[in-house]
């Protein structure tokens, strides 16, 4: 048992609670919306939505400010004649592929993005991206995945994305091969990054990041690779890694001083790297957010807490809220749990906690309602409603758009929480 | 297939929704997959609504394609009716639903639900958002009112009031809750009721006695066109044509309703607007022959060219729209004013042209907002597509006289925003202005530490001008925030300053100007380049052009001071 993530004694018998399971309408984003941090993470890929004007219209409304910009994203809006005949669908597709590339002759690495319409009309994006990667090869490179609503909730487009990436990753050269290397997989932003790439340094292991920065900088996998999720979405893209022979090393995820420390440990204990080093390296950061959480945790301590489904982020944050800010869990709604990937992170939440995969939204409030809790997480659809009702809300996707990971990070995350409910005690007064 | 980076309107269903969110008393069932819940956003993020739209989707996922997506319609739609009790319901697909062509109509019907079901049939891969809420307004209407057919028009009663309806605002318009306060007022004054405003703030009873009016006032020819010409088919109802924008139409306004209303007077109301005797004090001169270009919808563009040119001594050099189905008003308004239309949804050709027209003022949408900011030019929000700043607090209409007040305003003070900031420039370098000094007014406690004891060397100078960083941006528009993003993934990606006013200068040497092919290479002399410098900034793009164009016309290889004037006085004519 790893001297860091103190197991209590019903852990077993959190990871058997019940999960109220539910069908209907969900009120959430598509895999599409990835798109706005995936193609400002990988600076010079491209994303080709090949979709509707509702496609166009969504990540324009999620984008919102960056509009002044010419975007790394566009969409391809299929109309009347492409609906008509498939094969002038491709040639349509082909025809605004090279406009695209002639346009923006910096993009490297294209992607094409199916969705709702593209998946029901069959239009095959994957032989589309073989075609035209033969085509543009080896100035671009074309892969596809699907970020569409009926496969995919929210945060699933990055894991989606990924997933189509990892074929791709070079493999190891065999003389490099008796070294094992860390694998941090999962869009972080560039300063949470960096402030774990000088930890994993401080400790003496060789650390490399997916999605990488630059299309042209991706890492090299192989049988010795070993990987960390920091993102608890990544289900397929876990799969793919380990199709291609890399380990996962299971860890809570990088929420809160607590989450953090376990994660690193899990990839400092990998690599074989003593606990006196260990302790050297992170005593400080730790110290540095346990006393800024103290601050936040007089403030949050007590308060009770509602999450409705978002971006699969809700149960390591659940855990991170009641156990490190004493907040009281209500209940934890998802849009998909994946219970290996998580296994660690119920184990931490308190006995009898309501866990909820899926979504009716009508019932959900219903619920939300009744227990009148002291704060709500929630989409963006919901949260002004919900406040115009007297709830004081959280708005869910600001937790994937800010830096939240890591230690430096930790209070940061926490005033996301407090500070709706020190804004509501204002106006009060 | 269309490549898009932006588009100036969603889908047509997001239409259906602005009419089903105006009604008060209408839910709107429709079949969709996850993640077309993000137009709810709309609504409670942008114009603040603190309500949901009264919208339930369906959520079909892949795994239901196979399966009976039918069923999950009829599900969603059964409880809909039990859980909201509408008083109608409109049911319908979105793009991907229309693909599977399940019959929403069809089901609904097969429900037997004891409220009117109208079945919204809104073609996703032909239409866009105006004409679905075009469409969805006149379809609730026709099949929600009751009354016979009337082969002729209802005679004015001579013992009561002349009564209208207001047709066209709905939810998400730009400034419809304001212009609606503003007109209805207006109507008021004249003496004639006011009997149904829809679709905003309409029930479904409302919609039933719409006949029951003498006339229709169409505020919104892109949403309230198609049922202000059924109901005149169907009951006689005359309408108006006049979109009452800026004090001259509004006036035009007046003496339309006052002949629908029988009123055998027409008041000259004009007095009513200040903007008029604003735009005629001294201050005003230098409004003169401003160069304007206009874009947006295509009654906001027709009636902004307008009072441009009448009422605030603009010169049009361009407009355009977005709104095919209104591209002949465009077309005719373009005429007018002796320049082209131009008439896409492809914002990219909207940038082209204002890059190449150098107006001096763009009065446009959210997006050539953005496009200003780039280029550097002042600009004002007139129409849709919107953003969150579009609802201010305030009272802020657009039609009407006090709209004219607000006209007048906001397009007013973007063009002093632009000059504030040239003479800021200007005086930078006076003893009283230079970046050390502290203001004027405040003393000597408002200078900095270092300064006020001038025995210890000057640090940091200290930035004591408030210098917004963005004088393109009108100061009604609060800087922009995205309800939807966080700060933090925003900002880099703002190339505000565009490359025509922050010209590369480098004192000892010459800038390589334009070149065109095979012929002389023009470059600019340090002491031209200086001279440059001293033109307000927000002109200085198109001097720089100018001179640039006319030294390579005439093959002269390094622009002078003198190249300079001689192209200043050449463009000026």
């Amino acid at each position: 048992m790893s001297p860091v993530i103190p197991l209590r004694a019903e852990a077993a018998a959190c990871q058997d609670m019940p999960v109220l399971r539910e069908r209907g309408q969900r009120e959430v984003f598509c895999g599409l919306t990835g798109i706005i941090w995936l193609h400002r993470k990988i600076q010079d890929a491209f994303f080709l939505v090949v979709g509707s004007r509702t496609c166009a219209h969504l990540l324009q409304s999620a984008a919102g400010v960056m509009i002044f910009a010419e975007p790394r994203f566009a969409t391809a809006i299929i109309d009347e004649r492409d609906l008509a005949g498939l094969a002038d669908a491709n040639e349509e597709l082909d025809k605004v592929v090279q406009r695209l590339l002639s346009r923006r002759p910096e993009i490297k690495l294209l992607f094409l993005v199916g969705s709702c319409p593209s998946e029901v009309i069959k239009l095959d994006l994957s032989r589309a991206a073989t075609r035209l990667s033969a085509q543009f090869s080896p100035q671009v490179r074309v892969l596809n995945y699907s970020g569409s609503g009926i496969e995919t909730t929210f945060t699933q487009g990055e894991d989606a994305c990924l997933a189509a990436l990892v074929p791709e990753l070079p493999r190891v050269p065999q003389a490099a091969a008796e070294q094992p290397e860390l694998l941090v997989v999962g869009t972080l932003a560039d300063v949470v990054e960096d402030q774990f790439q000088r930890l994993f340094n401080e400790l003496g292991v060789q650390v490399r990041f997916f999605p990488p920065r630059r299309a042209g900088d991706m890492p090299a996998i192989g049988p010795q690779t070993r990987y960390l999720l920091a993102q608890p979405f990544l289900a397929d893209t876990a799969r793919a890694l380990e199709a291609r022979g890399a380990q996962r090393l299971a860890a809570p995820f990088p929420l809160g001083e607590e989450g953090t420390t376990a994660w690193l440990k899990a990839g400092a204990s990998a690599f074989g790297i003593s606990d006196q080093r260990f302790e050297q390296v992170t005593a400080g950061p730790r110290e540095r957010a346990r006393s800024a959480l103290a601050r936040q945790r007089a403030l949050l301590s007590s308060k009770s807490i509602f999450f409705f489904p978002d971006s699969q982020l809700e149960i390591p944050l659940a855990r991170f809220v009641s156990r490190e800010l004493g907040m009281r869990l209500t209940e934890v709604g998802t849009p998909y749990l994946h219970r290996q990937h998580l296994s660690e992170e119920l184990a931490l939440l308190p006995a009898g906690v309501q866990l909820s995969e899926g979504q009716h939204v009508e019932q959900q409030i219903d619920r939300c309602r009744s227990s009148r809790p002291d704060i709500v997480v929630c989409g963006l659809g919901l949260a002004n409603p919900l406040e115009a009702e007297g709830l004081t809300t959280k708005w869910a996707i600001e937790l994937v758009f800010t830096p939240i990971q890591g230690y430096e990070q930790a209070a940061d995350l926490a005033e996301l929480f407090s500070r709706p409910l020190n804004r509501r005690l204002r106006l009060a007064a | 297939m269309q490549l898009t980076l932006w588009t100036y309107e969603g889908p047509p269903h997001v239409g259906a929704m602005r009419v089903a969110t105006a009604l008060t008393d209408v839910h709107y069932v429709l079949h969709a997959p996850q993640g077309d819940t993000y137009a709810d956003l709309l609504f409670t993020m942008i114009e603040r609504l603190p309500r949901r739209p009264p919208v339930t989707y369906t959520t079909f996922q892949a795994r239901d394609l196979g399966g009976d997506t039918a069923e999950l319609f009829k599900t969603a739609a059964r409880e809909a009716f039990e859980r909201f009790a509408p008083k109608a319901m409109m049911v319908g697909a979105s793009c991907t639903a229309e693909l599977i062509q399940d019959d929403p109509g069809g089901l609904a019907k097969a429900l037997d639900l004891p409220v009117p079901v109208v079945a919204l049939e809104l073609p996703s891969y032909q239409r866009k958002e105006n004409w679905g809420a075009a469409e969805t307004f006149y379809q609730m209407v026709r099949h929600l009112s009751a009354a016979p057919a009337r082969a002729q028009r209802q005679p004015l009663a001579s013992d009561r009031r002349p009564s209208c309806n207001i047709l066209g605002p709905t939810a998400l318009g730009f400034r419809h809750r304001d212009d609606v306060h503003e007109i209805r007022n207006l109507l008021d004054e004249l003496g004639i009721d006011v009997r149904v405003v829809a679709p905003l703030g309409a029930s479904a009873a409302d919609l039933a006695r719409l006949h029951e009016a003498d006339f229709n006032v169409v505020l919104y020819p892109e949403t309230g066109m198609s049922a202000a010409l059924w109901l005149q088919r169907q009951y006689q109802q005359p309408f108006t044509r006049v979109v009452p924008i800026g004090v001259n139409a509004t006036q035009d306004f007046v003496k339309e309703v006052a002949e629908l209303a029988g009123m055998e007077q027409v008041p000259d109301l004009r007095q009513n607007s200040r903007a008029g005797w604003y735009s005629r004090s001294v201050d005003s001169t230098y409004l003169t022959g401003k160069r304007v270009f206009i874009f947006g919808d295509a009654s906001h563009v027709v009636a902004a060219a307008r009072v441009a040119a009448q009422e605030m001594g603009f010169t049009v050099v361009g407009l355009g729209t977005y709104s095919r189905e209104f591209a002949r008003e465009v077309r005719d308004a373009a005429k007018r004013y002796g320049c082209e239309a131009l008439i896409t949804d492809d914002y990219l050709e909207v940038e082209e042209r204002i890059a190449e027209l150098q107006p001096e003022l763009v009065l446009g949408t959210q997006m050539e907002r953005h496009i200003s900011k780039r280029l550097g030019l002042p600009c004002t929000v007139i129409s849709a597509p919107i953003h969150v700043q579009d609802f201010p607090a305030r009272y802020s209409p657009q039609m009407g006289f006090e709209g004219a007040n607000v006209l007048f305003d906001t397009w007013v003070h973007p063009l002093m925003m632009g000059l504030e900031e040239h003479l800021i420039g200007m005086f930078r370098g006076d003893t009283e202005f230079h970046e050390d000094a502290a203001p004027s007014h405040l003393g000597r406690a408002g200078m900095p530490a270092a300064a006020r004891s001038p025995a210890q060397p000057q640090t940091e100078p200290a930035q004591l001008f408030q210098v917004s960083p963005e004088p393109t941006l009108s100061p009604t528009l609060p800087p922009t925030v995205s309800p939807t993003l966080s700060p933090t993934l925003s900002p880099t990606l703002s190339p505000t300053v565009s490359p025509t006013v922050s010209p590369t200068v480098s004192p000892t040497s010459v800038a390589p100007a334009a070149v065109a092919e095979g012929a002389v290479v023009t470059t600019w002399g340090v002491d031209a380049e200086k001279e440059l410098k001293k033109i307000p900034f927000f002109v200085r793009g198109k001097a720089k052009r100018n001179t640039e164009l006319y030294a390579r016309e005439r093959g002269v290889p390094v622009i002078t001071v003198d190249t300079l004037y001689d192209a200043k006085a050449h463009f000026s004519r």
